[in-house]
C-alpha cells in the first residue's frame, strides 16, 4: 500500500503581523502570508496548482489564485470544523502531491477574529442540530460548551485550575520570548489567573485563546523538491484525521464518553503511520483555544494516561526544559488565535532551528488541531 | 424567527421535531430504536439506528429523573438575552433510567424562574434533579425542558 509517511515536505512558511486589529482585508492578508511563504520557499506564484484551507476560511481560492498568479490548478480543498481542519489541510496537500494531483500545494488561513465579529453572536445561523439542544439554555460559546467538559474533567481526575494556569503559563512564557506574539510585552503570574474575571466558570480569562487578526500560509511540496528549496525540508512524516464514532461536533456530550474525544482517534491513525512514538517527540504544537484542551490532547496523542493530562503539566513539563515544550511560539492563548495555523508554522520554524523559543536539536515535532471537533494532526520530522 | 435581544428558542429539524411536540404535552420522551431485537435508546435524534440499522422509531417516555452530569457559569460577553440574567446556570443532565442519555438545560427555582434564580453555588456534579416544562417564546409556541434540583 503507498504510504505518505515522509513522501512530502513543507519548504516554505508565511504569516503576516498579529494584531487585535489590522487595517488589510482578509483576503488581502492572505495573500501576503502566501507570497511570502512563497518567497520563503523559493518558488515563483505560477507554480502553485494545488490549494487547502478550512470552510470556514472567507477568501476562496479562486480569488487567492488570481491574485498571487497562480496557474492552472488541479487540486483544492476544504476542511470542516473550525480549528479542527488545521492539520487537515496539510493531510490533504501531502496527499495530492504525493500522488501527483499537485505539485506545490499552499494551504493558508487569513482570519480577522480580532476586529471582525464573534462566530456565536450571529443568531441567524443555527445549526438546527446540534444547536436546537444547546444554545436555547445559554450555552452560546465555544467557551461554554467546553467549559462543561472543563467541570467534568477537574471532577472526575482531581485536577485543577493550577494544572489549567500551567497551560496558560507555558504559552504565556514562550509568547514572552517571541517578538510577534500579541503578548510579548505581557507576563502572566498565578495572582493574575487566579484573581481574573470569569468567562464561563470554570474557565477564566486566561482559560480563553487571543481574538487575532491575522493570516498564515505554507508551502508543500515533494520530499524530493523540497530539498532542492532554500531551508532545510520539514518532512509530514504522518498526517490523520480524527472523527469519533457517535461523535457531535464541539458539543460532544451524547458519546458514552465525552472526555475521550476526537484527539484519541487521530493520534491512533497517526501513530499507526510513524517510525516513532510520543516518548520520541521533542516538542508539540497542541490546539490551544482553551487551556483544558491541552491536557485533554496529551491523553489522547499517548503523552500520558487517561485523566492524567492535569498532572502531566506539573513541574515545568510544559516549559523549554520540560519533559514536552509545548507551544513555543506562544499558542493561540498567547501569540495569536488563527484557527491553530500559527501552530503549523512554530513546528516548522522549530525543526529549522529558528523558532525564538528554540528546543536544543529539535527533530521531532507533534502538531494538533482542535480537540472536542472533528479534529487533525501531523507529525513533523528534519 | 428569534430577534436579537430576545432568549433563543430551538431551531427544529426534521428528526427532533417529536421531542419538541411531546414537550409541549409535559413528556419528557427520548428516540429509541423500534426494532424488536434492538431497541436501543439514541439523541440527539437521528433517521436510523447506528446499532442496527433500523428506520423504524418510536419516542419512549423518561420519568424525568436525572443527575448533574456537568455544568458551566456564563458571564458576559453574552447575548442580550442572557447577558441581562448572567451569571446563570448551563448544565447537562444525564438521565436516571439511561445516564449516557444526556440534556443541556438549566437548573431554575421555578418552570418559569429566570435562568439565575438558583445559586450557582447549590449546584454539584452528581445533584439529582427532576424535569419541569416551560412554555416561551411567542405565544408559547415551544416548551423548554428544565430542571428543579431535588431535595
Amino acid at each position: 500500500m503507498a504510504t505518505l509517511k515522509d513522501a512530502t515536505a513543507i519548504a516554505g512558511i508565511g504569516q503576516t503581523a498579529f494584531a487585535k486589529r489590522l487595517p488589510e482585508s482578509e483576503k488581502t492578508l492572505a495573500c501576503r502570508a502566501i507570497l511570502a511563504a512563497l518567497d520563503d520557499a523559493g518558488i515563483a506564484p505560477s507554480e502553485v496548482d494545488g490549494f487547502a484551507s478550512y470552510t470556514m476560511e472567507e477568501t476562496d481560492e479562486v480569488e487567492v489564485a488570481k491574485a498571487i498568479g497562480a496557474g492552472d490548478v488541479t487540486f483544492f480543498s476544504k476542511v470542516g470544523y473550525g480549528g479542527g481542519g488545521s492539520c487537515a489541510t496539510l493531510a490533504h496537500l501531502a496527499a495530492a502531491v504525493a500522488t501527483g494531483q499537485a505539485s506545490v500545494g499552499v494551504a493558508w488561513r487569513s482570519r480577522k477574529r480580532g476586529s471582525g465579529p464573534r462566530p456565536w453572536k450571529n443568531t441567524a445561523v443555527q445549526l438546527p442540530t446540534p444547536a436546537q439542544w444547546t444554545r436555547p439554555y445559554g450555552l452560546l460559546r465555544p467557551a461554554d460548551e467546553i467549559g462543561m467538559l472543563a467541570r467534568r474533567y477537574l471532577h472526575e481526575y482531581g485536577a485543577t485550575r493550577d494544572h489549567l494556569f500551567n497551560v496558560a503559563l507555558a504559552c504565556r512564557n514562550r509568547a514572552n520570548q517571541n517578538p510577534a506574539a500579541i503578548m510579548y510585552d505581557h507576563p502572566l503570574t498565578r495572582e493574575m489567573y487566579m484573581t481574573s474575571r470569569w468567562i464561563s466558570e470554570p474557565l477564566c480569562l486566561f482559560d480563553n485563546c487571543l481574538e487575532t487578526d491575522g493570516a498564515l500560509a505554507c508551502v508543500i511540496v515533494s520530499a524530493e523538491r523540497a530539498r532542492d528549496c532554500r531551508h532545510k525540508p520539514v518532512y509530514l512524516h504522518s498526517v490523520a484525521q480524527g472523527l469519533p464514532a457517535q461523535h457531535h461536533g464541539m458539543v460532544n456530550y451524547w458519546n458514552d464518553d465525552p472526555l475521550t474525544g476526537p484527539a484519541w482517534t487521530a493520534a491512533r491513525q497517526l501513530w499507526k503511520q510513524a517510525d516513532f512514538g510520543p516518548e520520541d517527540v521533542d516538542v508539540a504544537q497542541i490546539y490551544d483555544a482553551f487551556t483544558p484542551l491541552v491536557p485533554l490532547s496529551l491523553e489522547g496523542y499517548g503523552f500520558c494516561g487517561r485523566g492524567e493530562g492535569g498532572a502531566f503539566t506539573e513541574g515545568g513539563a510544559l516549559e523549554i526544559g520540560g519533559r514536552l515544550p509545548v507551544n513555543t511560539g506562544g499558542g493561540g492563548l498567547s501569540e495569536a488565535y488563527v484557527h491553530g495555523f500559527n501552530l503549523i508554522t512554530e513546528g516548522v520554524k522549530q525543526l529549522r532551528g529558528t523558532s525564538t523559543a528554540q528546543v536544543p536539536d529539535a527533530a521531532t515535532c507533534l502538531v494538533t488541531a482542535g480537540e472536542g471537533v472533528p479534529t487533525s494532526a501531523v507529525l513533523l520530522r528534519s | 424567527m428569534t430577534v436579537d435581544d430576545s432568549p433563543l428558542l430551538p431551531v427544529v429539524d426534521e428528526d427532533g421535531a417529536p421531542f419538541w411536540e411531546y414537550a409541549a404535552r409535559g413528556e419528557l420522551r427520548v428516540q429509541a430504536c423500534a426494532s424488536p431485537a434492538c431497541g436501543e435508546l439514541r439523541f440527539p435524534p437521528r433517521p436510523c439506528c447506528p446499532h442496527c440499522g433500523s428506520f423504524e422509531s418510536a419516542w419512549r417516555e423518561m420519568s424525568g429523573r436525572g443527575r448533574l452530569w456537568s455544568y458551566v457559569v456564563p458571564h458576559p460577553p453574552l447575548l442580550p438575552a442572557y447577558a441581562e440574567q448572567a451569571p446563570y446556570n448551563a448544565v447537562l443532565v444525564e438521565l436516571a433510567e439511561a445516564p449516557r442519555i444526556r440534556l443541556a438545560g438549566n437548573v431554575v427555582a421555578g418552570p418559569d424562574a429566570p435562568l439565575n434564580s438558583v445559586d450557582p453555588a447549590r449546584l454539584r456534579i452528581g445533584a439529582p434533579v427532576r424535569a419541569v416544562f416551560c412554555p416561551a417564546g411567542p405565544g408559547g409556541g415551544v416548551t423548554l425542558v428544565r430542571w428543579l434540583l431535588e431535595r
